[in-house]
């Protein structure tokens, strides 16, 4: 008889969430195992070498919502992380203007002005609601939802806690945060601005990796998952990771080892475990089982569900409503090779607004026209684009004097009419570099290499289903206690010993690593060990 | 109290009747100002010799037995049930009939399905009861009846569904119909007739998120009631003039408000566009929230961002109508003339509704336009010449502001229409004596309402509950003193309801007795 | 390609050559997108300039918007919370304006320009916010922050030296009068209105006239008859506590930027309920002000003096020697003219009324070591200083 080592905790899937976890779980002394499907770590959260000497983060691309507190909680600085704050920003008009987002208080004042007066004065009101709603949402983000369908002493403990702070908001704050939660971002932006770049420039962050459009009900809240992260104190901005994304990683990956922890990559689970009820551990694809006291799953809910557990190993709600959790792919990537800096002659010379995200996209109608395509299972004609060249400021990432592009696609379908092939994702990613050469005259000589991806291949690679970043679509029937299902928003699994955290869990996607803190917290509850997980900064 | 308190209802619309009617039952002495030359009949309705279409809504649904109750209304005021046909380019329609849905190419599983939808949001539909029939509570500085309004609905919701049903509510309650309907059914066409009664009226198409609510608000009137086709002689209208009459309320036709008096931050009365002023104590509008507060009130009375909130509404309305005066009774494939007393759509999936909806966004009208089709005369004759016909559609969609304007559209429009409806009724252009085209511009200017939408506005959420028409008059009390709200513009909004007004006079006789004590 | 210049943080002023040849410290910072000296030459010289002779300093940077229309009147009188039906052509109003929760959003000046033609002075940018209450008024609003040269001229000789330049008819200028004249061969405005509490003038001018207006000034300084001193913000600081006036955006968070529930304040909150007045037709906040009025008050912007030379720098308030904290300056200063210290200070009420017994906490540093001090404080009513030249017509000739 051979004694196979039973870990205290198996988490599957080393993306930052299941790292995250893992790190709070090892650093409350338990043993813990993360297994990686793929050769290296980090899940979408990656930098890797696609092309001879550039590095690339191939998902993930910018870094402004992990949480501080779980930086500082594990020590991610002295484990190697460097997040440089991004400066600039510009959406590109067709009439060959542009409107630049400036660091600097009275530049961005007066290139506001320079689109609409009015909108330079309206930007005070509107960035102080915004704060208002930052704020609010913010709290809620390290801690676990409460069960609004339970009578448990701690659920409504956790709803009084919520209720306290919504009335923190006097009385019309707090029908204007309902409103600001219901509403399309469109139609929030207009009731404070008038000019249509301005629009356009602050809609875009709404609708990025989401499968809904800038008028649709439930996207201005979407802003707030691109503009609540800050990078020291810095509301609303945000960073690269040094080294690309896969330093997030690496970090934590390092502060998990440093707390005893162990990783195993290309160890793909095939199974979760169950008897009686419970789980018992995992089995690889290899045929390998491992067993574990519990195990943690990081993959989406989908395939936590319908892929790796067995549906008479699961009440027959969940495996419905797993079916039903709305992942919609509608994204696509494009990580491109330069030869040198490309040209933007709308802009000045030596303008610093290449610094930051570009866009080309300048009206409402453009966005809403390119979701329409969407909708019609077809890759935008006009796409939406957020396009980054992080080797501007850090040159560890391509060859000296070279060039790193990434480019945010929305949107671009799941399946286009009669499915994907090479020649139609080549297709799709010639719209995507073509809208870039109308801005950037030269854009086709310096390019050296092109890594088209859609749906279909980032959910190949990374394990995202549909290759949404999100893992599930933030909108309301999918937010706070409703996520990924209602009655299984507390990080427990609906079998024992089983456990979820990736970002298909309360609060959501976006590198902020806070659904691994919230389900570690839950975990070492049950475990009847003491919390390494931290507690909100706060914000008064 | 010794005088009775003198109250002006500002429009004879079915809400304006009911809060004049329950205000004059409490004791207030109550003149109704209505700017038209009529209150039931509406002059304009004979759009053709001898043809009358049957004004703005021509589904009607009875008003809910409390409220009929509290009126004492005894008669069944609607026209005779109706069932709804779904129909099929090939003739193989879908007809629904309260819980069942038949038709060749409806599956068992869909047909079973369809029951147990039916089942389930009706019974959402009906949690939702305790907030419809009030005024909609406060979340903060909540009075008592706030508290009692939240505590029911609390109740209604946890223990009237379930747990698991509540769960499930909370999920849907603010996702779209396409995503519900997808999970729940297999054939396109009853998909698509289920959306239609989701998405007609607002500026929404089957995927937009919230969908699943403006549903159940439609379909709350079939918790108590079925849906029917509204005809000429409205007798509902007829029916609450006069019990407004009997209740004592002073009713004054041709008499336009041009404005509301208000003296020391108070209304005090109306001035007439005759010129005649008449005072009161209380003053209730059911004009649309942009009319009564931009207009009636003037900004100049009004806080600034209140009135910057209120000119933010979202109330351009995107449903066209067509009236087609026509020599006799249409033929459509595969039905029969009992059938075309139903309500008929032509939507075929609702990805062709939600292509009818996209170009609205852009301020272009649909090229192929959804449509729910009445043929009133076969319930009234009265509505058109011996053996001659009247055909009632909405169109969806057509936008307020259409780029390259109505005057260069309307032509091509009501062709796009009628080529879509032959299709289906190949007969038809032959048959057509007049047409009327009814733009959300031609409604606005008609009807008075402001952007021409149905409900006075859309039924978002941020628009909706203590947030109708905006927060701070959500509950029929506006920021002026004496003054209310009491039309399709406050919560619950619009459709034949008569819940505004009933919940307006609710307020206005509260706020009266509070005062007087 | 556009000329945005996105290298300059800073809009240059029209007097921005004068203002950089006199300006000896490059001691700069920024006031609304342009750099305005903190302190010219020195602190002290600037601060008897105003109080002795003659200052001057440039007030481009001050928000402008013209306002004309046949409801201009109306519309200004429903933005904020005076009677301004009051305000004959030729005066000028301090005004306050509310958001509707009856918080102050800014406060400023308005010039009643001519007949259905005013001018707003604000301390913030305020375009929004008034094309926002213009809904259904017929008005006009034009921003025109770049497009008059000003300059605030103040000090008890500012008399003299403005009539010694060659404008006419100061002496019948009244307090919150206007006077449009033509010096030197340009038009020129000069209301006699200020930030000082002392004798003073603000002078409007054409952008175009910048440097005529400048010179005109400065070559009188040339002379050598008059000092007159370009002065920086620093200085202002200290004469506005003295006069008891109140600065948006420092002494309080203006309504619109606030965050926190509580943070912003009301007009009675910053003891200026004398231009509250409640007999006139609505206006923005009052409906939320008269309910606030019959409320008792929670807390208010006192005006205090300290004992002692020790300036209570960012001091909590105390009832009592070491008492319960209950409040925190806002802004404070050394008088020189009153060898007192000043401090405008957010305090809480106990039912409705101060505590009586009121301590400041000062910390302060001798040679890099760190002490604190209790000073009793003392509520004052009205300003701290002011002295009659201020109001005399015609200004006496110093």
């Amino acid at each position: 008889m051979t004694i196979t080592k039973n870990y205290d905790a198996i988490i599957i899937g080393a993306g930052h969430n299941g790292l995250t976890n893992a790190a709070f779980l090892a650093k409350a002394g338990l043993d813990v195992l993360v297994l990686e499907k793929n050769a290296h770590i980090g899940g979408a959260t990656v930098s890797r070498e696609l092309y001879d000497g550039w590095k690339y983060s191939n998902c993930s691309y910018v870094c402004s919502l992990f949480r501080p507190e779980i930086y500082q909680a594990l020590d991610l600085g002295r484990h190697g992380l460097e997040v440089v704050p991004l400066q600039g920003g510009v959406t590109f008009k067709q009439n060959g203007d542009y409107f630049g987002s400036y660091h600097h208080h009275d530049i961005q004042r007066r290139e506001i002005a320079r689109h609409s007066q009015r909108d330079a004065d309206a930007v005070v009101r509107f960035n102080a609601d915004l704060m208002k709603w930052c704020r609010l949402i913010r709290g809620f983000l390290l801690r676990t939802p409460p069960d609004p369908g339970t009578f448990r002493p701690r659920d409504a403990m956790e709803f009084a806690y919520l209720l306290k702070k919504f009335y923190e908001l006097s009385e019309s704050q707090l029908y204007e945060f309902i409103r600001f939660f219901t509403m399309s971002i469109a139609e929030y932006l207009e009731e404070y601005f008038e000019s249509d770049v301005i629009l356009a420039h602050y809609s875009g962050g709404s609708i990025i990796g989401t499968g809904l459009g800038v008028y649709s009900p439930g996207t201005a809240y979407v802003l707030l998952h691109h503009a609540m992260g800050d990078v020291d104190g810095s509301i609303g901005s945000w960073g690269f990771a040094r080294g690309g994304m896969g330093s997030v990683s690496k970090a934590l990956a390092s502060a998990f080892c440093a707390h005893g922890g162990s990783i195993r990559t290309d160890a793909e689970v095939t199974n979760i475990n169950v008897s009686n009820q419970r789980a018992t551990g995992v089995t690889l694809k290899n045929g390998e089982t491992l067993r574990a006291k519990i195990v943690v799953s990081n993959l989406d809910a989908k395939r936590t569900f319908l892929n790796v557990m067995h549906s008479e190993d699961l009440p027959g709600d969940v495996v419905k409503r797993a079916k039903n959790f709305k992942i919609r792919g509608s994204s696509g990537k494009l990580n491109i090779a330069l030869d040198a800096m490309p040209e933007f002659p709308a802009l000045p010379p030596g303008s610093p607004l290449t610094l930051g995200h570009l866009h080309f996209s300048d009206t409402l109608e453009r966005l809403e026209r390119a979701y329409d395509d969407w909708k019609e299972d077809r890759w935008s004609s006009d796409p939406y684009t957020d396009t980054v060249i992080p080797t501007q400021f850090d040159p560890t990432m391509a060859p000296p004097g070279k060039h790193m592009m990434s480019v945010f696609v929305q949107y671009c379908p799941v399946e286009p009419e009669g499915g994907w092939t090479d020649a139609k994702r080549d297709a799709f990613g010639k719209t995507v570099l073509d809208q870039l050469a109308e801005y950037s005259p030269n854009f086709y000589d310096v390019l050296l290499h092109a890594e088209i991806r859609t749906p279909r291949e980032l959910e190949a690679e990374v394990g995202l289903t549909e290759g949404n970043i999100f893992q599930g679509e933030l909108t309301l029937d999918q937010l706070l206690f409703n996520r990924p299902f209602p009655g299984y928003a507390q990080y427990r699994g609906p079998v024992k010993n089983m456990y979820m955290c990736s970002s298909s869990t309360h609060p959501g996607g976006g590198v902020m690593g806070a659904p691994g803190a919230n389900a570690a917290r839950e975990i070492l509850r049950d475990l009847n060990k003491s919390d390494t997980t931290p507690e909100d900064f706060g914000d008064d | 109290m010794t005088e009775s308190t003198r109250a002006i209802v500002i429009g004879g619309g079915h809400n304006g009747l009911i809060c004049a009617t329950l205000l004059a039952k409490a004791g207030h002495a109550v003149t109704l100002l209505e700017g038209r030359s009529s209150i039931a009949n509406a002059p304009d309705l004979e759009f053709a010799p001898g043809f009358f279409s049957p004004g703005l809504a021509h589904i009607h649904t009875e008003l809910h037995p409390k409220l009929r109750q509290a009126l004492n209304l005894t008669s069944k005021s609607t026209g005779t049930k109706t069932k709804t046909i779904a129909l099929d380019g090939q003739g193989a329609h879908i007809h629904f009939y309260g819980d069942k849905v038949e038709g060749t190419s409806v599956s068992d599983v869909d047909q079973a399905a369809y029951a147990s939808f039916r089942k389930e949001f009706l019974s959402y539909a009906k949690a939702l009861t305790p907030l419809l029939l009030n005024r909609p509570p406060r979340l903060k500085n909540m009075d008592r009846g706030d508290q009692f309004t939240l505590a029911k609905l609390g109740w209604s919701l946890r223990f009237g569904l379930g747990a698991s049903s509540m769960r499930e509510f909370l999920r849907v309650g603010g996702i779209n119909i396409y995503d519900v309907l997808n999970e729940l059914f297999d054939n396109k066409l009853v998909k698509a007739a289920i959306s239609v009664d989701a998405v007609m009226g607002h500026h929404m198409a089957p995927r937009t998120p919230t969908t699943v609510l403006t549903y159940l608000t439609r379909l709350f009137a079939e918790t108590h009631s079925e849906p029917s086709v509204a005809t000429k002689v409205d007798s509902l209208h007829r029916e609450l003039e006069a019990s407004a009459i009997a209740a004592g309320v002073d009713i004054k036709t041709d008499a336009w408000v041009e404005k509301v008096i208000i003296e020391n931050d108070r209304a005090n009365g109306v001035q007439l566009a005759s010129g005649q002023t008449m005072l009161a104590d209380i003053v209730a509008s059911s004009a649309d929230a942009k009319n009564t507060f931009l207009k009636l009130a003037g900004a100049a009375n009004l806080d600034a961002m209140f009135v910057h909130r209120i000119s933010k509404t979202r109330t351009n309305g995107s449903v066209a109508r067509l009236h087609l005066a026509l020599k006799d009774i249409p033929s459509f494939t595969n039905l029969t003339t009992e059938d075309l007393k139903g309500r008929l759509l032509i939507a075929p999936d609702m990805r062709y509704i939600e292509r009818a909806f996209n170009p609205t966004k852009y301020g272009e009208h649909a090229e192929q336009p959804v449509l729910e089709i009445t043929i009133p005369s076969l319930h009234d004759a009265t509505m058109a010449p011996d053996g001659q016909h009247v055909m009632s559609v909405n169109i969806c969609y057509a936008p307020y502001h259409l780029k390259q304007g109505w005057d260069n559209a309307r032509d091509k429009f009501t062709q796009i229409c009628i080529d879509t409806l032959s299709a289906y009724a190949p007969n038809l252009p032959s048959q057509i004596i007049q047409k009327e085209l009814l733009t959300p511009q031609d409604i606005e200017t008609r009807f008075n309402i402001s952007g021409g939408h149905w409900h006075h506005g859309e039924l978002a959420i941020d628009q909706s509950f203590m947030m109708r028409p905006i927060h701070g008059t959500a509950q029929y009390n506006t920021p002026i003193e004496n003054l209310f709200l009491c039309g399709a513009a406050a919560h619950p909004g619009g459709g034949i309801t008569g819940l505004p007004g009933w919940n307006a006079a609710r307020r206005i006789i509260a706020m009266t007795k509070d005062k007087s004590s | 390609m556009s000329d945005h210049n996105y290298l300059s943080t800073h809009e240059p002023s029209p007097f921005d050559s004068g203002i950089r040849a006199q300006s000896q410290t490059e001691n700069w910072t920024g006031w609304n997108g342009y750099l305005s000296p903190r302190i010219a030459d020195t602190l002290a010289s600037e601060y008897f300039a105003i109080r002795s002779s003659c200052s001057v300093m440039d007030l481009t940077p001050m928000e402008k918007y013209r306002i004309t229309g046949p409801d201009a009147t109306a519309f200004l009188n429903r933005l904020v919370t005076r009677d301004l039906t009051k305000l004959r052509v030729g005066r000028v109003a301090y005004v306050v304006w509310c958001n509707d929760e009856g918080k102050v959003i800014d406060d400023g000046t308005v010039f009643h320009l001519a007949e259905n033609d005013y001018r707003l002075c604000a301390q913030h940018h305020q375009l929004d916010w008034l094309l926002l209450s213009s809904i259904g008024f017929d008005v006009s609003i034009q921003k025109e922050t770049h497009d008059i040269a000003a300059l605030s001229v103040q000090g008890p000789t500012s008399f003299s030296a403005l009539s010694a330049a060659g404008i006419k008819g100061l002496e019948t200028l009244k307090p919150f009068g206007i006077l449009n004249t033509n010096v030197n061969g340009f038009e020129l405005t000069v209301s006699r209105t200020g930030f000082t509490g002392d004798l003073g003038y603000e002078l409007w001018a054409e952008r175009a006239r910048a440097d005529d207006l400048w010179n005109t000034l400065f070559t009188l300084k040339d002379t050598g008859l008059f000092d007159i001193r370009l002065i920086g913000l620093d200085a202002l600081e200290m004469v506005r506590i003295e006069a008891g006036f109140i600065m948006p955006g420092w002494d309080f968070n203006t309504a619109e930027s606030t965050i926190r529930a509580d943070h912003d304040r009301s007009p009675f909150e910053l003891g200026l309920d004398w231009i509250v007045n409640f007999d006139k037709p609505y206006f923005t906040g009052k409906s939320a002000l008269l309910a606030e009025k019959a409320r008792p008050a929670t807390r208010r912007l006192l005006k205090l003096t300290l004992e002692g030379n020790k300036p209570p720098v960012g001091s909590f308030i105390f009832h009592g020697k070491k008492g319960k904290q209950t409040g925190a300056v806002m802004a404070q200063t050394w008088s020189p003219i009153l060898k007192r210290c000043l401090a405008l200070a957010d305090v809480d009420f106990i039912d409705g009324h101060p505590p009586n017994d009121l301590w400041a906490e000062i910390y302060y540093q001798k040679e890099l070591k760190w002490h604190v001090k209790w000073a009793r404080c003392e509520i004052v009513e009205g300003q701290f200083w002011s002295h009659p030249r201020r109001r005399a017509t015609p200004p006496m000739p110093f």
